[in-house]
């Protein structure tokens, strides 16, 4: 018996399939779940993927937040469930208050796909336990909407309470506030990132390393051992 | 028929690069003395029926939950008259 993650697929979602491969690589069982669809096939846990939903109109994530799909994934994420956002999953987890902030266009204005360093800044969410504190890993990064904002609060508060998942490392992409790349709900039950971790889980492809394999496998290990 | 507008801006303490763009586009293009420019959206919302105090309060909840992320951004509502000789 091995977990049962799904992975929400979208209209313009791009990376459903990425996902679905490196839940498989790490050696749990990958689910198919439809926007449309209330019903989350009694998994253990959902991975939000990376794209443009909706085109990305109104706001990056907007629509998709209000998707029948979503209502089950927010009322299953305050109860507990675990749930990774990326890129534009970290967007939709923003837009539907699971993670506090925004997100917005970089600051540079283009859209940006590089091999982007990160630290690992926090290593006890469901999502990270198979990281050591303050590892620096490569993982590919494309947004166009990759600019993490806050109130000075809201900052203050994710800084304290270490709740600043990852950061970026070297150079600042987006102009994201603080340098951050992702963060954690106070729960650690959701996690949102704008790199991809999908991308980073074979040797061959990617970055050349499998730095994004461990938040499969992190999840794999707190689900099997549950 | 009466229209409801729902203008949308980033809150002023947050960094806006695409009205910077325009903002340093100005003197190239001939104009001076503008020393900001802030971008924003606008919705034009077409109403069946009368625009009470009842349907203002449920465009105020559509702005508030959907039109703008008020994380982000401040939003007004307003109804717009629309002249007899315009339609």
């Amino acid at each position: 018996m091995t977990a049962r993650i799904g992975v929400v697929t979208f209209p313009g979602s791009l990376d459903d399939r990425d996902t679905q491969r490196a839940i498989r690589v790490a050696g749990a069982e990958p689910v198919a779940l439809w926007h449309k669809d209330k019903d989350l096939k009694q998994v253990d846990a959902v991975v939000l993927c990376g794209g443009f939903s909706y085109g990305d109109y109104l706001r990056a994530g907007a629509i998709a937040r209000f998707s029948p799909v979503m209502d089950t994934v927010i009322d299953q994420a305050k109860a507990g469930l675990p749930v990774l956002g990326i890129c534009n999953g970290f967007q939709i987890l923003t837009e539907a208050h699971l993670l506090p902030g925004g997100m917005l266009g970089n600051d540079h204005l283009h859209f940006i796909c590089r091999d982007q360093k990160l630290r690992v800044e926090n290593t006890d969410t469901a999502w990270t336990t198979d990281y050591s504190a303050g590892q620096e890993i490569h993982i590919p990064l494309k947004n166009m909407d990759g600019r993490y904002v806050a109130d000075q609060r809201t900052l203050d508060e994710l800084e304290a309470e270490g709740r600043v998942a990852f950061r970026y490392l070297d150079v600042n992409p987006n102009g994201s506030l603080n340098d951050i790349a992702g963060i954690t709900n106070a729960a650690g039950n959701v996690v949102g990132l704008m790199p991809h971790p999908e991308h980073a889980v074979e040797p061959l492809i990617g970055t050349g390393r499998t730095d994004g394999l461990p938040f499969f496998t992190s999840i794999l290990k707190k689900l099997v051992n549950a | 028929m009466a229209r409801v507008v729902v203008d949308v801006m980033l809150k002023p303490e947050i960094l806006d690069p695409q009205g910077q763009a325009v903002q340093r586009a100005l003197p190239r293009l001939g104009f001076e003395g503008i020393s900001d420019v802030r971008q924003g959206k606008r919705f034009e919302l077409e109403v069946d029926g009368p625009v009470d105090e009842a349907a203002l309060a449920r465009i105020h909840d559509l702005a508030e939950s959907f039109l703008a992320n008020t994380v982000i951004e401040d939003f007004t509502v307003r109804v717009e008259e629309v002249a007899e000789a315009a339609k």
